[in-house]
């Protein structure tokens, strides 16, 4: 292992160039994932704010007997998908109309009778905010006796599915668009340096050395050469965030796991543009 | 040891190199290989390490057999055979004493044993001094001196120098010749290609002779060598 890794750090003395090289390109490739990467990132943070406020409500029959309320409170917060369940009751929501919606403020000093029914207002827990999940919740809500009506917004729950959905697949195409372009730039490098090396690897074959013990220093090279550029990309991209946030607007930076995850996709296209690359090349040289 | 029977080699373009070729090299001998050029010499080293796979006939070499060997056993065969040739073949970027060291990493060697054995073959063919030196510090007679170390490194059972001497002047030539009879001496088999005529008439060794691919002349087998017929103008 450790003649492997000295053979791989060979080849970063004997071509530094080439190496400084392909170590900035894919740090530059990686870099530009990282961005949209920030901007998936941050547009998740919005979107979570958004589905927060995804709820169902449970209008109450009048007179609903308070102790099957009580009792059903304690059902539905027991629901796998349920954060949490609130009893508004009719005067809890006259007061917080009044207090909403100060321009009717006069009509309702004046209602004789308070028209609003008393609610239950279910929240989802995270993962739970899509519309699957949301009709199945309300469905079940429509099973009590004492439950006069279900609401839900359905048409935004639906509008927020597709903009997780459509977040996730543009991700995933960028994403990949730009882990191709990197494992093509290292297999081209890793190819100069099998080239720039034949006559070296003739001779390692005639002294027995075997394919494996050949290739290994190069995917190790590879590997590294990933792992270097995406660390340098990290490192570009929170110079990003840094003049994004004094300047733009306020974001949020990838979770040390998150930046952890990008180094290691890093060295892991290193090592497959190099073990794509150097088999092929082998076998001509 | 080595053993050709009826050996044909061709190439997809070059036609016949090697017609109808047998012989057998035991253990501890010492072969010429002779013939002018492109007589089939380099051919028939390139089949003893598994570099070219016969067209028809067999080569079985230390107990492997050519024709039918996995490409992962290549490497196995090749640990057993040092290898020498007339371009030293040294890796330029690294010393005479890395050079040789190489030979044994690339076997997995323990590595505590490596820097010792490596000394003791440099001290073998006489450039233990120049131990730190790279190739392009070093006369032609020393580098193929490294070369020489490298392929006796692993101590191996056949020694194969194809014209080990080709780039030499002649006292280098006799220096280098006198370590393979060295080699040889101490038990380990040596095949030579050579075409210097004066260097096989020197030695009582046997010598094994092609023209245009095929076996013409075997000391160990025929009395007279139709080369003396054909030395004569
Ligand atoms: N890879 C190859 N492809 C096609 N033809 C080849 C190849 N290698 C050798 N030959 C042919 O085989 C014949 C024998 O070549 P070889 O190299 O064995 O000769 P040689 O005796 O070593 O000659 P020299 O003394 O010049 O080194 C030649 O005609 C050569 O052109
Ligand atoms: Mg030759």
């Amino acid at each position: 292992m450790n003649l492997t890794f000295r053979e791989a750090m060979l080849t970063f003395k004997r071509a530094p160039l080439l190496s400084a090289l392909s170590v900035t390109t894919i740090a530059f490739s990686l870099f530009v994932l990282g961005l949209f990467g920030l901007v998936v990132v941050n547009l998740q943070d919005a979107l979570r704010s958004v589905e927060e406020r995804v709820e169902v409500v449970a209008y109450l029959l009048p007179g609903a007997p308070v102790e099957a309320v009580a009792q059903a409170l304690k059902d539905i917060e027991a629901f796998p998908e349920v954060q949490s369940a609130t009893y508004v009751s009719e005067d809890d929501a006259l007061a917080r109309a009044r207090a909403e919606l100060v321009e009717l403020r006069d009509v309702m000093q004046e209602l004789e009778r308070n028209p609003l029914p008393a609610s239950i207002e279910v929240k989802l827990k995270p993962g739970f905010r899509d519309t699957d999940h949301v009709s199945a919740v309300a469905e079940r809500l429509r099973g009590f006796g004492f439950v006069d009506d279900v609401r839900f917004g359905r048409d935004w729950v639906e509008k927020l599915d597709r903009l997780r959905g459509l977040a996730a697949a543009v991700g995933i195409v960028v994403g990949a668009a730009f882990a191709v372009v990197a494992i093509i730039i290292i297999g081209t490098t890793i190819r100069m340096a099998v080239l720039q090396r034949s006559r070296e690897i003739a001779i390692m074959r005639l002294v027995g050395a075997t394919d494996g013990f050949i290739r290994r220093p190069f995917l190790l090279q590879g590997a590294i050469k990933g792992l270097l550029g995406g660390g340098v990309a990290i490192g570009l991209s929170f110079g990003a965030y840094v003049l994004i946030n004094r300047y733009l607007l306020q974001s949020a930076f990838f979770t040390q796991e998150q930046a952890a995850a990008i180094v290691a996709f890093g060295a892991l296209i290193g090592l497959l543009g190099s073990s794509l690359s150097v088999g092929r090349h082998l076998k001509r040289v | 040891m080595i053993k050709f029977t009826n050996v044909f080699k061709a190439f997809p373009k070059g036609g016949l190199a090697l017609k109808d070729v047998s012989f057998h090299v035991a253990k501890g001998e010492f072969a010429f290989l002779t013939g002018h050029s492109g007589a089939g010499k380099s051919t028939v080293m390139k089949l003893i390490y598994a570099d070219e796979r016969p067209t028809s006939g067999e080569v079985r070499v230390s107990g492997y057999n050519v024709n039918e060997m996995r490409p992962r056993d290549v490497p196995m065969l090749r640990r057993r055979l040092g290898i020498v040739f007339q371009d030293f073949r040294l890796l330029e970027d690294r010393t005479a004493e890395e050079n040789v060291a190489f030979a044994l990493e690339v076997t997995g060697a323990r590595v505590s044993t490596i820097a010792a054995r490596v000394m003791r073959v440099l001290t073998q063919v006489g450039l233990a001094a120049k131990a730190q030196a790279y190739p392009r510090e070093l006369s032609g007679g020393e580098q193929q001196r490294v070369a020489i170390a490298r392929a006796l490194v692993n101590e191996p059972t056949v020694l194969l120098a194809d014209e080990p001497t080709g780039n030499l002047d002649e006292r280098a030539t006799r220096g280098v010749f006198q370590l393979l009879r060295d080699i040889n001496a101490s038990g380990t088999a040596v095949v030579m290609a050579t075409h210097d005529l004066d260097l096989v008439r020197q030695a009582p060794y046997r010598v094994i002779e092609l023209q245009e691919g095929a076996l013409v002349y075997d000391s160990a087998v025929d009395e007279a060598s139709p080369r003396d017929q054909a030395a004569a103008p």
